[in-house]
């Protein structure tokens, strides 16, 4: 077998193969049920099984009536119309924010940094539904409760820490004489984020926000405590759906977003590598 | 007066003090002028505060206390940016994101000079460099010594009238090192630029710089061209710290025209030049170059005191011998002998006796 020297004893060959069976099930268990949507999406019937002709691939088993529900659907409309409205803003937010946060951050002189970045992650470590109704009461007391900002700026709260996270990666290999260069070059600091900083970061910017995208995009607990009707989204009428119409248009709806998300993620990891080959890494 | 007042002080450091945290000082007290045009190195060990008095002059760091002055005018608060100096940095701090004709034309590009005559003196700086062929290239596709050589167009493409370099040539190897030296000196003489570079290699200080500023311990020890320094430390840190040095503990025993008798802690007396020494009496520390040592005592003069020495160790090194001798009860004396065909080669376990030229042993603060 290959990667077994042939002095390995009984115990290493154990454990090398038992390590194989491991991460087997470990996919297994992550993927399955991501995978297992996908053809029941294309059901021909209203249910969540498989139907023997779908078991038999009878072509008549499969149909894309449930996707065709959901483009014509004026509810799921609506909830997609919303999603597309409120995620991109609030990636906006979460990207400027959380870029410049990161930024400051990494400043050694900046007292208490270790405190505040950890204020600023918390919405990621704290349980979602005590963020959720900490923002009820607090965006009710100040009118923002019910509207379309409301929610922008709770997915925005939601995604920032992303964003911190994955600049203030980039910001680690970030070599701090060249902002001294440029600015020993004549470049004010201004110039000197825009020309040298940014470009140099940006990788992990975008990243962060395609992870912030997601976050708002597939957010379903803080959207129900600060939403109201005009601003049901995409996962809200999915769990609707699901707890009143059991309607396998969720199926169709949730095939699309993951593959949405998996796109997005496959940017993210070209872009890690178009920033690896640019800091030169790896050659060009 | 005014125009020759600022070429002999271009660059002034005015009882400039440096605190990081308000205690303790980094740089203290420091006086220093730099002459228009002149290539000046700070030298010194870690942590002496060279590199801080660079920082502070690229505007990287704040003086806490003093003015430090750029051709007759206090630059304290200028940010680095307005201040106009070229730096080379430790690490080069190429852009990595940009080709190597847009790192140089950067400096250009933020100085709103046009486009031809931008392209023009990119081209002319990398031809400066020799390196005219790589303008198209990523800093990452280029060895350490071609990205020292960017490094130092690209400080030099938007003719600054000082330079700073911050221990440029430390990631080198020995002869691209030499090569490089080399290179920088004739290269700042020739446009006529005002240098100043920092480094811990004594080798490289001597080498490249008119004047040499010894640094340590937050002081300037001492500031004086590289024979200067050489050949007439004032103290003994200096004597220590640049180039090779045998040292011997003792006492004056009598000054008399600015030389002095030493009766060394083990008993014997040596004849010395006394430079940081004033009375009978006072302790002493004496110092020889190994080279400046004489074996062959019929070149010593006559009445000249001469030292038993046990030959230890004898290391053949091609050009030279180098000797390892028991002397004055210690055995770390190193005499050095060129490599001639008179020369004699000790035997490890042979007594001779050696001796020295007054002037060539000084006796400095213990």
């Amino acid at each position: 077998m290959s990667g077994l020297p042939p002095y390995a004893t009984f115990t290493q060959k154990l454990w090398h193969y038992a390590f194989r069976v491991i991460c087997g099930i470990v996919f297994f268990f992550l993927i399955a049920p991501i995978i297992v949507i996908v053809p029941l999406s294309f059901n021909a019937q209203d249910f969540f099984t498989f139907t023997p002709e779908m078991l038999a691939l009878d072509p008549d088993g499969y149909s894309f009536k449930h996707y065709n529900d959901f483009f014509t659907n004026p509810d799921w409309q609506q909830a997609m119309w919303n999603s597309v409205r409120i995620a991109p803003m609030a990636t906006l937010l979460s990207v400027s924010f959380g870029t410049l946060a990161a930024i400051g951050l990494s400043q050694p002189h900046v007292p208490f940094r270790r405190a505040l970045m950890a204020i600023l992650i918390s919405p990621m470590i704290v349980p979602l539904i005590i963020s959720a109704a900490g923002m009820y009461f607090f965006y009710s007391r100040v009118g923002l409760q019910g509207s379309y900002w409301g929610v922008v700026l709770a997915h925005a709260a939601l995604g920032i820490p992303f964003v911190i996270i994955t600049v203030t990666a980039t910001l680690v290999g970030f070599d701090r004489s060249l902002t001294r260069a440029a600015a020993n070059l004549g470049a004010n600091p201004v110039t000197t984020f825009a020309k040298v900083q940014m470009p140099l970061i940006l990788p992990g910017v975008i990243s962060g926000g395609l992870f912030a995208f997601i976050t708002s995009f597939d957010e379903v607990v803080v959207v129900l405590f600060v939403g109201s009707a005009g601003q049901k989204t995409l996962p809200w009428q999915m769990f609707t759906g699901l707890r009143e119409q059991i309607s396998p248009t969720i199926l169709a709806v949730a095939t699309i977003l993951v593959t949405i998300s998996a796109i997005l993620l496959a940017t993210i990891e070209i872009l890690r590598r178009r920033s690896e080959r640019l800091r030169g890494m790896s050659p060009g | 007066m005014g125009a020759s007042r600022t070429a002999d002080n271009f660059v002034v450091f005015e009882k400039v003090q440096k605190s990081y945290d308000g205690e303790t000082l980094v740089v203290k007290d420091l006086n220093l002028s730099i002459a228009k045009g002149e290539f000046l190195t700070m030298l010194g060990p870690s942590g002496s505060g060279k590199t801080t008095c660079l920082m502070m002059l690229a505007g990287f760091e704040t003086a806490t206390h003093g003015e430090i002055l750029l051709d007759g005018k206090p630059i304290n608060n200028i940010p680095p940016h307005k201040r106009g100096i070229g730096m080379v940095f430790q690490n080069y701090a190429l852009f990595p994101h940009m080709t190597v004709a847009e790192n140089l034309a950067f400096p250009l590009e933020v100085r709103k000079i046009g486009k031809t005559e931008r392209e023009e003196k990119v081209q002319r700086a990398l031809g400066m460099v020799q390196m005219g062929e790589f303008g198209g290239r990523r800093p990452a596709q280029l060895s350490g010594g071609q990205q020292q050589r960017i490094a130092l167009a690209r400080a030099l493409v938007f003719e600054p009238e000082l330079v700073l370099m911050d221990e440029p040539l430390g990631a080198l190897d020995k002869q691209l090192r030499e090569h490089m030296q080399f290179e920088i000196t004739n290269l700042a003489h020739e446009l006529g630029i005002t240098t100043v570079y920092v480094t811990h290699d004594q080798t490289e200080a001597l080498t490249m710089s008119d004047r040499v500023a010894v640094f340590d311990d937050g002081r300037i020890q001492q500031l004086a061209a590289p024979d200067v320094l050489y050949e007439e430390p004032e103290n003994s840190f200096v004597a220590q710290f640049i180039g090779e040095n045998n040292t011997l503990l003792g006492k004056v025993e009598s000054i008399m025209n600015g030389n002095c008798t030493v009766s060394l802690d083990s008993g014997e007396i040596i004849d010395a030049k006394a430079v940081n020494v004033s009375s009978v009496g006072e302790r002493t520390l004496v110092s020889i170059r190994p080279e400046r040592v004489e074996i062959n005592k019929s070149r010593l003069m006559e009445g000249a005191h001469t030292l038993k020495a046990e030959v230890l160790e004898f290391i053949y090194m091609g050009d030279v011998f180098r000797t390892r001798l028991r002397v004055a009860g210690k055995d770390d004396f190193v005499v050095k002998t060129r490599n001639a065909p008179d020369q004699v080669r000790l035997e490890a376990g042979k007594i001779i006796e050696l001796g020295w030229l007054p002037d060539d042993c000084r006796a400095l603060d213990a």
